[in-house]
C-alpha cells in the first residue's frame, strides 16, 4: 500500500521544509473563544499529533485549516503565504485534504461516487460534460485494492461497509488526489485494534512519502507510534508542545489523563 | 492539487480476489429507487384494464399520458429538489404566476406574446432563486420558506390579476400576436398516426430524460445526491453546495414556468386562484417514485411513474363511472403505501452486505 502513496504523493516535497503555519491562532464565536495563540508547524515527511480531551478545540483547529471556519486571530501561513480559507474548496486546492471522523462519505451513494465525489472525471471540459463512470469506477476499485480493501461492488452504497473501511476509503480518496497536507481527525476513535493498525500504518506510509500529516486524537498510545511533534490542547489552549526526542509515552499518557488535576484529584479521592 | 483528475492509464485490474462477487440482479432491480412505482403503476394499469371497458382504447391513453404529463413536469423538477434534500410547497402556484404574469403584461402592453413568455420566465426563475438564496443564506427548513411563497405568490396571482383586470381571470390572450406560434411549441397536438398525443407529453418525457441524465451521468448529479444525503460531508470535499441547491430550486420554478406556458396557450385564459394544493401532488409524486423525503435518494423516471399513477387513477375513476370524490382517498393511501415502500427499500439499500 505504499505504492500507492508514493505514486500519488506530489514530487516536490523535501522532508522538512514547512507546509502549514500557524502563529498565535484563534477563534471566536461571537463571546466565545474556542482557540486562542496556537502554535503549530506542518512539515513535509512529518506527523504532526494534536491531542486533548472533548471541547479541547481540536475540531476548530483544523476546521481553520480545512477551510471551515475562518480564524479570527494571529496568521495562517500555506507554503509561505498567508492564507485565510473561506471554503473547503480552497483549502483543497492548496493541497490540504481532511478525512472526518463523521462525515467523511455520504453514506447512500455508491463508493465509487463518493470517492470521486467533488472531483468527478469528466470526459471533456464544458459545463455539462458527463462523467467518465467507467474510468472513476476502475481507478476506484483499483486503489482501494491496492489498500486491501475489498469491496463486494464497487456500485453498492458505501454505507453497507464497515466503519473502518469507510475511513479507509476517505484516507485513500484524500492521497489520491494528490493532497500534500493530510489532516487525520480521530480516525482510529470509532475503529477495533486491527483495523486501526491499518490506519496508522497507511498514516506513517503518508508520512515517509514525504506528506505533511496532522493526526488529531485523544489516544497518546496511537499518537506515540507515528508522530514527531506532539501538542495537547486543553480548552482551547496549548498545555504541551514538544518534539518526540524531548517527550515519553508516559509524559503523554499523564498529561492527556488530565496531568496536575489528576494529581490533585488522585490526592483527594485518598483512602 | 487540481481539481481535474486526467485519467489514469488503466493498468489492468488486479484479478478479483475470492469472496469478491457481483451483486445479484435481484439485490440490484431491489435497490432501485423506483421499483415500487413500477409494481404499482403495473398493477393499477392492470386493474383499470379490466374493470373499466373505456379505459381499453388509444384515445384513452393520450388522455392518460396528458394528466400524467400535466403532474410530471413539474414533478422531475421536484423530484430531483426532494433528492438535493429541499421542498417546494410555492411550485403549484408559481404556475399560475407564470401564466398570468405572460398573459397581462402581453394583453395591457400589447405586446408580441413571446415577450411574455420571456418575462414571465425570468419572473419565475427569481422566484426560484429568491427561495433557493432564503434557505442557503439563513439555514430556515426549506418547508417554512415556500410556504411563505407559496402564500405571497398566492395573493399576488388573486389581487394583481383583480387589481389590472377587475376580475379574477386574464382576458382572451389567443388574438395576441405571437400566440400560434407560441400555442405550437407549449399546447399543440401531435398526431403519431395511431394515436394523437398532446405535445406536453413529448416534453415530459424530455425533461425525464434529461432529469434522469443529469442525475447519473453528470457531476451535477453527483453533488445533488451527495447536498441531500449528507450536506456536511459534500461541503467538506468542495462540492458547492449552495450553487447546487440554488440551481435545483430554479430548476423547478423553470418547469413550473414551463407548466404555466402550457396552460396559458392551451386555454387562451388563465383562472388567477388556479394551482393550489397542485405542489402536494407533484412531491407525492416524486414520494411515490421512490424520492426520500430527507433527502440523497431517489429518481426522475421515479417521478414520471407516480406522475402516472395519477393520471391513469384520475381518469380511470372517471372512465369506470365511480365518484370522483374518491380519487383523494385513494392519493393518501397511495401515498401512505410508497412512504413505507421507501422504508423498506432505503433499509435494504443501507444494509451491511
Amino acid at each position: 500500500m505504499t505504492d500507492t502513496i508514493a505514486e500519488h504523493a506530489a514530487h516536490d516535497l523535501k522532508a522538512g521544509t514547512p507546509l502549514v503555519e500557524m502563529e498565535g491562532v484563534g477563534k471566536s464565536y461571537g463571546a466565545i473563544r474556542a482557540l486562542e495563540g496556537i502554535n503549530l508547524t506542518v512539515n513535509a515527511g512529518e506527523v504532526a499529533c494534536v491531542l486533548g480531551d472533548n471541547g479541547a478545540g481540536k475540531s476548530t483547529l483544523i476546521k481553520i485549516i480545512s477551510g471551515l471556519h475562518g480564524h479570527t486571530e494571529g496568521t495562517l501561513r500555506v507554503d509561505g503565504q498567508e492564507r485565510k480559507f473561506s471554503s473547503p474548496r480552497e483549502s483543497l486546492d492548496a493541497g490540504i485534504a481532511t478525512v472526518y471522523q463523521d462525515l467523511a462519505v455520504v453514506g447512500l451513494m455508491e463508493v465509487w461516487r463518493n470517492f470521486f465525489l467533488g472531483s468527478e472525471i469528466r470526459k471533456g471540459k464544458y459545463p455539462m460534460a458527463p462523467l467518465d463512470i467507467k474510468a472513476m469506477r476502475e481507478v476506484a476499485d483499483a486503489e482501494l485494492q491496492k489498500m486491501g480493501i475489498v469491496v463486494k461492488d464497487i456500485n453498492q452504497p458505501i454505507g453497507t461497509l464497515s466503519g473502518g473501511q469507510r475511513q479507509c476509503v476517505a484516507i485513500a480518496r484524500a492521497v489520491y488526489f494528490g493532497a500534500r497536507v493530510l489532516i487525520l481527525d480521530e480516525p482510529t476513535a470509532a475503529l477495533g485494534v486491527k483495523q486501526s493498525g491499518v490506519v496508522l500504518k497507511y498514516t506513517a506510509a503518508a508520512r515517509d512519502a514525504g506528506l505533511g500529516v496532522v493526526f488529531i486524537t485523544h489516544n497518546p498510545h496511537h499518537a506515540y507510534l507515528v508522530g514527531d511533534h506532539f501538542i495537547i490542547l486543553k480548552l482551547g489552549r496549548r498545555v504541551l508542545d514538544k518534539k518526540r526526542s524531548e517527550v515519553s509515552l508516559e509524559e503523554l499518557t499523564t498529561e492527556m489523563a488530565g496531568g496536575q488535576e489528576l494529581a490533585e484529584l488522585s490526592h483527594e479521592l485518598k483512602r | 492539487m487540481s481539481s481535474s483528475v486526467a485519467a489514469k492509464p488503466s493498468t489492468a485490474p488486479p484479478a478479483a480476489p475470492a469472496g469478491r462477487a457481483e451483486r445479484s440482479l435481484v439485490s440490484r432491480v431491489l435497490g432501485r429507487p423506483e421499483i415500487g412505482a413500477l409494481a404499482a403503476a403495473i398493477v393499477i394499469f392492470a386493474f383499470f384494464f379490466a374493470v373499466a371497458e373505456p379505459f381499453r382504447t388509444l384515445p384513452a391513453l393520450a388522455t392518460v399520458l396528458y394528466a400524467s404529463s400535466t403532474i410530471g413536469i413539474v414533478a422531475v423538477g421536484v423530484a430531483l429538489l426532494m433528492i438535493g434534500g429541499e421542498f417546494d410547497l410555492s411550485a403549484g402556484v408559481a404556475v399560475t404566476t407564470a401564466a398570468l404574469a405572460s398573459a397581462m403584461i402581453c394583453y395591457q402592453f400589447s405586446l408580441n406574446m413571446w415577450v411574455g413568455v420571456v418575462v414571465s420566465l425570468l419572473i419565475a426563475l427569481a422566484v426560484g432563486c429568491l427561495n433557493g438564496y432564503l434557505v442557503m443564506r439563513t439555514g430556515i427548513p426549506s418547508f417554512l420558506i415556500t410556504l411563505s411563497t407559496f402564500f405571497i405568490l398566492q395573493g399576488i396571482n388573486l389581487g394583481v390579476t383583480k387589481l389590472v383586470t377587475g376580475t379574477v381571470a386574464t382576458p382572451n390572450t389567443s388574438a395576441i400576436d405571437g400566440f400560434a406560434s407560441a400555442k405550437a411549441v407549449f399546447a399543440s397536438d401531435i398526431d403519431l398516426g395511431f394515436i394523437t398525443l398532446k405535445v406536453t407529453v413529448l416534453w415530459w418525457l424530455l425533461f425525464v430524460a434529461v432529469g434522469t441524465w443529469l442525475l447519473l451521468r453528470t457531476r451535477t448529479g453527483n453533488w445533488i445526491t451527495a447536498v441531500g444525503g449528507n450536506q456536511a460531508s459534500a461541503r467538506a470535499v468542495g462540492v458547492p453546495v449552495r450553487a447546487t441547491k440554488i440551481g435545483l430550486f430554479m430548476g423547478v420554478s423553470f418547469l413550473a414556468w414551463f407548466l404555466g406556458m402550457h396552460l396559458l396557450f392551451n386555454f387562451s385564459t388563465v383562472q388567477a386562484g388556479l394551482g393550489v394544493g397542485n405542489e402536494f401532488i407533484y412531491i407525492i409524486a416524486a414520494v411515490v417514485g421512490g424520492a426520500l423525503l430527507t433527502g440523497g435518494y431517489g429518481s426522475a423516471v421515479g417521478s414520471a411513474l407516480g406522475a402516472f399513477i395519477f393520471g391513469m387513477t384520475t381518469q380511470g375513476i372517471v372512465y369506470a363511472g365511480w365518484d370522483p370524490n374518491w380519487f383523494r382517498a385513494f392519493l393518501g393511501v397511495m401515498l401512505l403505501l410508497a412512504v413505507l415502500v421507501n422504508l423498506y427499500i432505503k433499509n435494504y439499500a443501507a444494509q451491511r452486505r
